[in-house]
């Protein structure tokens, strides 16, 4: 840990401007993708808003939210976070030169663009999370390749003796997602003309690789790549040790191993084998270890500076997501059980899942990371607002709490009238009751939106100002002086 | 020896091959037996290959991105058995490149809802699902009532299915145009057409050029339809 923590003795000049564009990136994107998904949740609410069929239906729009989510504001704060990470915790300068990053950073741009582009065109494979045509994923994979052998390159020449624990992390996320990625796509293209393929695979053999592949784009990508920003932005805020390095290794270890058997919880009581189902429900249950084992070795970090968490807002974010991190993978392996999972797929609480997990853990342990990226890497000499972070922490909590308890409610709601008999042995309501019953919830979903939306504008306008502001001019080293000398001093 | 995890540390090419090695366990285990085992897809009578006009409906089906909403995927639960019908079976969908299993059901579950309504129904449906179902919040998709099928690439289509394992013959494909304007026509010869593809549902364009929703409504007309269930034993679904 002390490498992590202590000034660079030589002078290294790291490569900050690749960090910078992929954080300004992860931010515009952050705004696009909670607007987009705040007009999708009102589509669902109030359905004359899809008002420009085919552009603006609800179908071709879901995929820009998700993606833009995931793939573009997640992605982007993945990529920009490890670069940071792994040049300072190697103590050398990105491999592949100038060249490769903005490579890197504009094909990965470029690849979101296409693949947003495409689907509000009427162009998608159907698999979540994995939409676009097969020109826009090979295009994907040379980029991957390329941040592949960008990160791979500053570890080989790295000038510490280890690689830092955060980087297994980056490195399993980026290898991993390379393997899902390639397998989910095997397609034969119409034509090389043509922006349609059929999938290699079929029926239920084609679910169990899309779900390899859609769990693991979650345990891998808004998992693993997100504790690697854990490992190493909370030591870093706290200025404190990872609490155990012996957890790290467990906790490494034994998360990727067992993620990536959890994806048939997604197919339970279908057509894929029963034994397959009932491996998946066993590794997913066993996955609740591993991922409380990263949530107590993140959380204890902060023995004896938990003062920070009134004094730091950024510190704030990240210590909450990993509260949100430990409830909704406490949530997971209760909802990969089969007989809760009778009731609870198909519904609003996965929904409800898959946000508290987003919105709770990946978007706030990203703004707890550029909270603290931004004054560092501008050197400014502190956030402009504290007061304004704060208000973002409160209001973001607050819809996060609406949306989560809504599809909660939602969610189980519909699972139970689904279910329901009446006295009489018939079903007791038909599919459009439960649809009726839910809206009022759909509406708290969309405010609960609304209300995350307003946060990250006002951190944006924050940021902004940081950056901009006289207030937050460094004039003089003092700020860069100061941990100097406190790690001088230990 | 001991091992020492500080030798992983150390060399960034061994972690690297050593995380790699790690997830590809759970995956190999669970992923590959599935094309080996033979009781993964039942075997029962009557599933066929898409026409070629339902083909390009549930191509129109998948780029609109319909699975978002609508699951085609009947779970073994007796609530779901009485309201959609019987449960889906993997032999269902062994010729559906991609699968359109689906993960939520903002509407309800369509793996069976071909021949539930009639053409016109899913007509009057899809141009303006809240004149049929006031409370419903689907999308209209009229636009596909006016949007002319686009159908001179379907035979390289059928083709590119062949490729990955769909059995239509070299007699489907040179007859895939044919097909889909005898599909859509009450007045042609269907004798060629169903002889290829029992079931398949006319889906009457009267006179129109063929559009999307015709083969969307084909599609739709088409789903759970192609198993008889009356003559399918207890035996042949047992896994």
């Amino acid at each position: 840990m002390s490498e992590a923590l202590a000034a660079p003795r030589a002078a290294v000049v790291y490569n900050d401007d690749v960090v910078k564009k992929f954080i300004i990136a992860s931010m515009f994107w952050a705004v696009v993708a909670f607007l987009v998904g705040v007009f999708i949740a009102a589509e669902l609410s109030w359905p004359a808003l899809n008002f420009w069929p085919p552009y603006l239906n609800f179908g071709r729009i879901r995929p820009v939210h998700t993606s833009a989510a995931i793939f573009a504001f997640g992605g982007s704060a993945l990529l920009g976070t490890s670069f940071h990470v792994v040049q300072r915790t190697c103590r050398a300068r990105l491999f592949g030169g100038e060249a490769l990053a903005n490579f890197i950073f504009w094909g990965y741009q470029f690849f979101i663009v296409m693949a947003a582009l495409s689907y509000v065109l009427g162009f998608s494979k159907s698999r979540e999370y994995s939409e676009p045509e097969w020109h826009i994923i090979i295009w994907l994979v040379i980029v991957w390749v390329a941040y592949l052998v960008a990160f791979t390159g500053t570890l080989i020449k790295r000038e510490e003796p280890h690689i830092y624990v955060a980087n297994w992390f980056y490195l399993s996320f980026i290898i991993t997602v390379a393997m899902l990625v390639i397998v989910n796509n095997l397609a034969i293209p119409v034509s090389v003309f043509a922006a349609k393929s059929y999938s290699a695979f079929s029926g239920a053999q084609d679910a169990l690789v899309q779900w390899w592949y859609g769990h693991n784009a979650v345990g891998f990508f808004l998992t693993a790549g997100f504790l690697g920003m854990m490992y190493y932005f909370i030591p870093k805020a706290a200025n404190r040790p990872i609490y155990s390095y012996r957890l790290s290794i467990v906790h490494f270890w034994s998360l990727i191993f067992i993620y990536i058997w959890a994806g048939p919880h997604h197919l339970h009581w279908t057509s894929l084998p029963d034994w397959t189902q009932t491996v998946g429900m066993a590794f997913s249950i066993m996955l609740w270890m591993p991922s409380w084992g990263g949530m107590i070795n993140g959380l204890m970090t902060l023995s004896g500076a938990w003062d920070k968490l009134r004094t730091d807002p950024g510190l704030r974010f990240s210590v909450t997501a990993v509260g949100f991190y430990g409830m909704s993978t406490f949530e997971g392996p209760v909802m990969s059980v089969r007989t809760v999972n009778a009731l609870s797929h198909y519904t609003d609480w996965g929904i409800g899942h898959v946000h508290s997990g987003s919105l709770g853990w990946v978007a706030f342990v990203t703004f707890g990371a550029i909270y603290y990226l931004v004054p560092n890497l501008w050197q400014r000499n502190g956030l402009y607002s504290n007061r304004l972070a704060a208000w973002h922490f409160w209001i973001a909590t607050l819809g996060i709490v609406l949306y989560i308890t809504a599809m909660w409610v939602a969610g189980i709601m519909e699972g139970l009238m689904w279910r329901a008999y009446d006295a009489q042995g018939f079903l007791q309501y038909s599919f459009i009751d439960s649809i009726n019953a839910v809206h009022p919830l759909f509406i708290v979903r969309w405010l609960g939106g609304v209300f995350f939306l307003l946060g990250a504008l006002i951190m944006v306008y924050n940021l902004v100002m940081t950056v901009r502001s006289p207030r937050t001019a460094p004039g003089r080293a003092e700020r860069f002086a100061a941990p100097l000398a406190a790690a001088a001093g230990e | 020896m001991q091992f020492r995890h500080e030798f992983l540390e150390k060399n960034a090419i061994l972690l690297l091959v050593a995380s790699l090695l790690t997830v590809a366990v759970g995956g190999l285990v669970e992923i590959v037996p599935q094309f080996f085992i033979e009781n993964t897809i039942e075997p029962v009578k009557g599933v066929r290959p898409y026409t070629p006009l339902e083909l390009a409906g549930r191509n129109i089906y998948i780029r609109e991105g319909c699975y978002l909403c609508h699951s085609q995927q009947i779970r073994a639960l007796r609530d779901e058995v009485e309201r959609y019908g019987h449960y889906s079976l993997a032999a269902e969908s062994m010729y559906d490149h991609p699968f359109q299993w689906g993960s939520k059901r903002i509407g309800p579950d369509l793996a069976r809802v071909g021949g539930k309504y009639s053409n016109d129904w899913h007509f009057a449906h899809l141009r303006h699902p809240q004149a049929v179902v006031p409370e419903s919040i689907m999308p209209r998709y009229a636009f596909l009532e006016e949007t002319p099928l686009d159908y001179a690439r379907i035979a390289a289509d059928l083709r590119t299915d062949r490729a990955v394992g769909v059995p239509y013959t070299k007699e489907d494909i040179a007859n895939a145009t044919a097909d889909i304007e005898a599909q859509t026509n009450a007045d042609a010869n269907h004798d060629a057409l169903l002889k290829r593809y029992p079931k398949a549902v006319i889906v009457p364009s009267n006179g129109r050029t063929i559009s999307e929703m015709d083969a969307l409504v084909a599609y739709l007309q088409v789903l759970g339809t192609m198993v008889n269930f009356a003559d399918t034993s207890e035996e042949q679904l047992r896994r």
